[in-house]
């Protein structure tokens, strides 16, 4: 947990992807049949993480018939793009809720997030630690604990219900983990003799922010964007306490399609993937950024 | 002294929102939780209500179903935890060297990470089903065409706590044990290579490495993996939620508790039962950040 360890986001990820050197056989300490061992248990593991996402694909290709306990497992007899159309007449709504949440929350969350992360890493005060600590720890509460009386505050101060109430909530909720990521990715990237000399030429905060801080940002942004939107993306407890079907974003979508007495597994399960595809596609094109956010979830990683 | 000032001033000024709003959102509205807690506001009904002390925790505490969620979540920690560090340690182990195609078995190991604990609770719920021989569905039904049978069982639905706790955190070791493999995978690669060649020249073995070289430089990271894993299961809700639905005494933890007292209005009862639960969660986390907080002040 040194400085080194903390830092760093961007240098986290970057430590996973980094090759070992290549070395001699003999000095790896590793014979041929250990490798071929290690790799079959490789892909042992591998078919153990994707066996859900066979049968979840499978299925949100069958027809109603087709989704007896006998043929679970087998391919679809006749392929068929209606579970996809049903989940997506009843999701579509909540998508576009999600959509126009998700995106203003995370924009906000990692500006407040990136000029608290500055002052906490380059441009200290006395007791920045005490607050930097009272920031935290907003970041491990059980929400349980604050959302009565969230809910009651958001009502007297008027907050439509629906999208504007949950941007609120996960703007504010969502402040300590930006904080913790910024302030982490700027004592790694920004030397303390570049924020010192830019003092000594008289330039205040704000243009050492805006002229040396945030042209180097970029990364941290891209970290805390893509953490953000996933976690507001997949919240469930703020949709749940704060919203209802008719303004709740897609999580509580899906929870209602795939509730009930009837259940249609078809559709339940092409519901499931229509709601995971965002969060999966900013995680395949960005995965590199996204263990970024993972690392520094770790306070420290 | 007023030069002084003007240096930090600014900083200051720009934390100051994010400390009034977390003053207010975070340590005020628990407050006022711990308020309601103290009261016997056990209806939805507005206006004061009356003060009664520390009785709704006595009587949570003399409660057979508080109890029994307390268990739940206890052994559902423990199953989460051991589970999820096997996993992502055996996989960073198996990874750390480096083979081809690692970054694909990387992706694929993490990728469960990526969807919320709603859309795998849906698909995990399924895959769960209790049937079992002719009628299996899900898991047992995929047994039953491997010839695995003795593995079938009615997971969560039947059995002791501890298999009933550990078939919910199957689905939760399935998303989360990437995770930690990442942590560990960065922790590796983050040892100075001189330090293996060093003991390699030694003479010491592979299990000598691993065990008095390598691991002893990871413990920061195991440590930060049981916070994060740890404050991660007692918070547990979407998963349950979704697998069982929120109303089964089998698998219920406080966090489901208090959503099931919230729907009858007893909200007395249901902050109280909030205030527990971050108590447990304050134990575990706010050690560790005094810890972390005051390491970073020494460097």
């Amino acid at each position: 947990m040194s400085a080194e360890t903390a830092a760093a986001t961007g240098q986290a990820a970057a430590a996973i992807s980094r090759k070992p050197q290549k070395r001699g056989v003999i000095a790896d300490g590793s014979t041929r049949r250990s490798r071929t061992v290690r790799y079959i248990l490789l892909l042992f593991f591998l078919l153990f993480v994707l066996t859900p996402v066979y049968v979840v694909v499978i299925t949100s290709f069958k027809t109603s018939g087709d989704t007896t306990a006998a043929s679970q497992w087998n391919l679809p007899k006749e392929w068929t793009l209606e579970p996809w159309r049903k989940a997506w007449d009843v999701l579509q709504p909540y998508m576009i809720r999600s959509l126009s949440l998700a995106i203003p929350a995370a924009i906000i969350s990692s500006l407040i997030g990136s000029a608290n992360g500055f002052v906490l890493a380059r441009w200290r005060f006395p007791g920045a630690n005490i607050v930097f600590a009272f920031i935290l720890f907003g970041m491990f509460i059980p929400y349980q604990a604050v959302m009565l009386p969230l809910r009651t505050t958001f009502t007297e101060l008027d907050v439509t219900r629906g999208v504007p109430t949950l941007i609120l909530a996960h703007c504010i909720y969502g402040l300590p983990i930006c904080t913790l990521i910024f302030r982490n990715y700027y004592a790694t990237i920004v030397p303390n003799e570049i924020i010192e000399s830019a003092r000594v030429d008289g330039a205040g905060l704000i243009q050492t922010y805006l002229r040396i801080i945030l042209p180097i940002s970029i990364s941290g942004f891209v970290v805390t964007l893509i953490w953000q939107f996933t976690s507001v993306w997949n919240d469930f407890l703020f949709a749940l306490f704060l919203t209802q079907q008719n303004n709740g974003p897609v999580t509580l979508g899906l929870a209602a399609l795939a509730g009930g007495q009837k259940v249609d597994y078809a559709a339940s399960m092409a519901g499931a993937l229509i709601t995971s595809f965002p969060t999966l596609l900013v995680y395949i094109l960005l995965g590199r950024w996204f263990i970024g956010g993972l690392m520094a979830g770790a306070l420290k990683g | 002294m007023h030069g002084r000032i003007r240096t930090w001033g600014p900083g200051a000024l720009v934390l100051l929102p994010t400390v009034l709003l977390l003053g207010y959102f975070v340590y005020g509205l628990i407050a006022w939780s711990f308020n309601t807690s103290l009261t016997n506001r056990h209806t939805a009904r507005k206006g004061p209500a009356d003060y009664v002390g520390f009785e709704n925790y006595g009587h949570l505490f003399g409660e057979e179903r508080f109890i029994n969620s307390l268990k739940n979540l206890g052994v559902l920690t423990v199953a989460f935890i051991v589970g999820t560090l096997i996993f992502g340690l055996l996989w960073a182990l198996l990874l750390e060297k480096g083979v081809p195609g690692e970054s694909i078995f990387r992706s694929v190991y993490l990728f469960p990470m990526a969807i919320s604990m709603i859309a795998s609770g849906v698909v995990w719920g399924w895959l769960l089903n209790p049937s079992q021989g002719e009628d299996a569905r899900g898991l047992n039904r995929l047994f039953e065409i491997l010839h695995l049978n003795f593995l079938e069982n009615p997971w969560w639905t039947a059995g002791s706590r501890w298999t009933t706790m550990a078939s919910i955190a199957l689905p939760a070791v399935w998303q989360l044990s990437g995770y930690i493999m990442a942590l560990f995978l960065a922790g590796f690669r983050g040892i100075p290579p001189e330090l293996r060649e060093a003991a390699r020249v030694d003479g010491a073995s592979e299990f000598k490495l691993y065990r008095h070289v390598l691991f002893p430089q990871l413990s920061p990271i195991a440590l930060s993996a049981l916070i994060i894993l740890g404050h991660m299961s007692l918070k547990l809700f979407d998963l349950i939620y979704a697998i069982t639905g929120p109303n089964q005494f089998r698998t219920e933890v406080p966090s489901v508790y208090m959503w099931n007292t919230l729907l009858r209005s007893d909200q007395a009862k249901a902050a109280a039962i909030a205030i527990v639960l971050l108590a447990v969660v304050a134990v575990l986390v706010i050690p560790y950040i005094a810890y972390t907080v005051r390491q970073e002040n020494e460097e």
